[in-house]
């Protein structure tokens, strides 16, 4: 139905499949990464992202070992272990945050290499981490679609405890909130919506989805309203004019739309407040 | 100026306080103990603070008051037993509501959320960045006007000055109306006109509501004067009692010194 109001419209591109898919798909993600980046940002959590993105890798590997013929649940299930152990550890305070999250990385990627080198074809699972939108087929929308949607309600949910115990655990957990709860629940959205997208957008895109709207946001808003109104139009700009400028330009759409959403950071740092 | 200004405080607080407490309502600490990575940061304390009663812990750094706060409202795993009880309309209950302003927040200059968002994040499910009810707004501007901060409500938390954070953070603490306050070195750098404020505040609600204050302090002084009883703390309660029997112990004077009991009084 979504397909059918993109081909109305009287440009060439909407007249291909690629395209109708490609811009469904970013309409679908955009938004809840655009939200889930406001906390991302705000928690200081960018490079655990990056950390769960890389641990697909692994994911993957893990699938071929069990024989399972579609990676994503495989994927899934060891992003889901992975943020829950590194929650777990920033729990325990055994070594700084960013030094736990770098040493399960190296790790995880490590491991994900060895699985997946050991009979050859490693190829073969590299797009993955490269990502193509422009490959999405109507099933995959739906079952991405699908899973967007119930993270970004779960996430609607918990905005306000995530963001109390942002600003100070104590004082969230003097109102009731059970601060390892909702870290953990964070960590683990965190961990579905990249794992989710990483076959439609690869991870360069997906950090630079999560990271860059809301970061010149930021720049912009000074109350948590115009902070995620903010952040969904820069997401969405980015994301709609960077697979449509791809079109024109013949070029990869992963790395158009990160372009586009820099060329919208830059503007942010201009118009400052 | 001879003589020990911070006792003599304490003295006069302590004989205007004892008429407030009702006696019924509680917190009961029992047994209480902290244990980190295999560390005793607190054991066996015990405690009985009563409604209308203002109880300040003081200690040496590193003593455990910030972590005996952060016990009482769950926030570290603990031993012993925690006990909450308040009269409402006659009846004594259980669930006793619990305030807290913690110590000084470090919250970042960009950080995108206001004043009135900030209620409103505290207050319940509705996501903040959909707007914040009338009726959210309504509490959360009642409540910066007791503590005279109602022109606060739409500037951004990363804005505001030391004082003005830390009025806020009690206005926050008093949505909803708690039995029990807790003040973890509030005011810690905050400038004189800010704390002559906070304290006027947190002395209107304790004289109105009957409510129960427990405050962790550097400033003997100052706490000295507000307070009706006084718990010296270092991993165990030392001693307690009235502010100036607390502040005459040998080793309360053994580690702050006189001179700094003295001092800061005047």
């Amino acid at each position: 139905m979504s397909a059918n109001v993109v081909s109305a419209l009287p440009f060439d591109w909407a007249q291909y499949q690629f395209m109708q898919m490609a811009l469904i798909g970013i309409v679908i993600l955009a938004p809840l990464f655009a939200i889930l980046g406001c906390l991302v940002i705000s928690n200081q959590m960018a490079f655990f992202a990056d950390a769960i993105g890389h641990s697909a890798l692994t994911g993957i590997a893990l699938g071929v070992l069990a024989g399972l013929h579609e990676p994503l649940w495989a994927m899934l299930v060891f992003a889901v272990m992975l943020a829950a152990a590194i929650a777990w550890l920033r729990h325990q305070q055994l070594a700084p945050a960013d030094a736990v999250i770098g040493l399960v990385m190296a790790g995880t990627v490590a491991l994900g290499i060895v699985l997946l080198s050991r009979q050859g074809g490693f190829h073969r699972y590299a797009r993955y981490l490269v990502g193509d939108i422009l490959t999405i087929a109507p099933g995959g929308v739906r079952r991405v679609g699908a899973l967007a949607v119930a993270a970004l309600l779960l996430l609607a949910w918990q905005y306000n405890r995530i963001v109390l115990v942002t600003l100070h655990r104590p004082l969230a957990a003097s109102r009731g909130v059970c601060v390892w709860r909702t870290e953990l629940l964070f960590t683990v959205l965190i961990a579905v919506s990249v794992t989710l997208s990483i076959e439609w957008m690869g991870l360069l895109v997906i950090n630079a989805l999560l990271i860059l709207p809301a970061a010149a946001a930021r720049n912009l808003a000074r109350s948590a309203a115009a902070y995620v109104l903010w952040a969904l139009a820069i997401s969405l700009a980015s994301g709609i004019g960077g697979v449509i400028a791809s079109y024109y330009l013949s070029s990869a759409t992963g790395a158009t739309i990160v372009l586009c959403a820099m060329c919208l950071f830059g503007v942010s740092v201009v118009l400052r407040r | 100026m001879s003589g020990d200004a911070a006792i003599r405080a304490a003295q006069s607080a302590a004989e205007t306080a004892s008429t407030v407490a009702c006696g019924a309502c509680c917190t009961v600490v029992q047994q209480l103990g902290v244990r980190i990575h295999g560390r005793t940061i607190l054991e066996n304390i015990n405690l009985h603070v009563h409604c209308g009663e203002l109880l300040t812990i003081i200690g040496p750094n590193g003593a455990g008051k910030t972590t005996l706060l952060r016990a009482l409202i769950n926030d570290v795993p603990h031993s012993g037993r925690l006990r909450f009880s308040a009269i409402r309309r006659g009846h004594s209950v259980a669930n006793a509501v619990i305030g807290y302003v913690p110590q000084q927040l470090d919250i970042a200059r960009s950080m995108p959320l206001t004043v009135t968002e900030l209620f409103a994040a505290a207050a319940g499910r509705r996501p903040v960045f959909l707007g914040v009810s009338r009726r959210v707004r309504a509490t959360a501007i009642q409540n910066l006007e007791a503590v005279e901060a109602a022109q606060l409500a739409e500037r951004p938390l990363g804005r505001l000055s030391g004082g003005e954070l830390q009025r806020v953070m009690l206005a926050l603490a008093l949505a909803p109306m708690p039995d029990i306050l807790l003040l973890d070195e509030p005011l810690a750098s905050v400038d004189h006109a800010g704390v002559a404020a906070f304290y006027r505040t947190v002395a209107a609600v304790r004289a109105q509501r009957d409510m129960a204050v427990i405050m962790v302090s550097h400033n003997l002084a100052e706490a000295a004067r507000i307070s009706t009883r006084m718990v010296f703390l270092n991993r165990t309660i030392v001693c307690e009692g009235a502010p100036a029997e607390v502040l005459a112990h040998p080793l309360v004077r053994e580690t702050f010194g006189t001179l700094a009991l003295r001092g800061e009084a005047t």
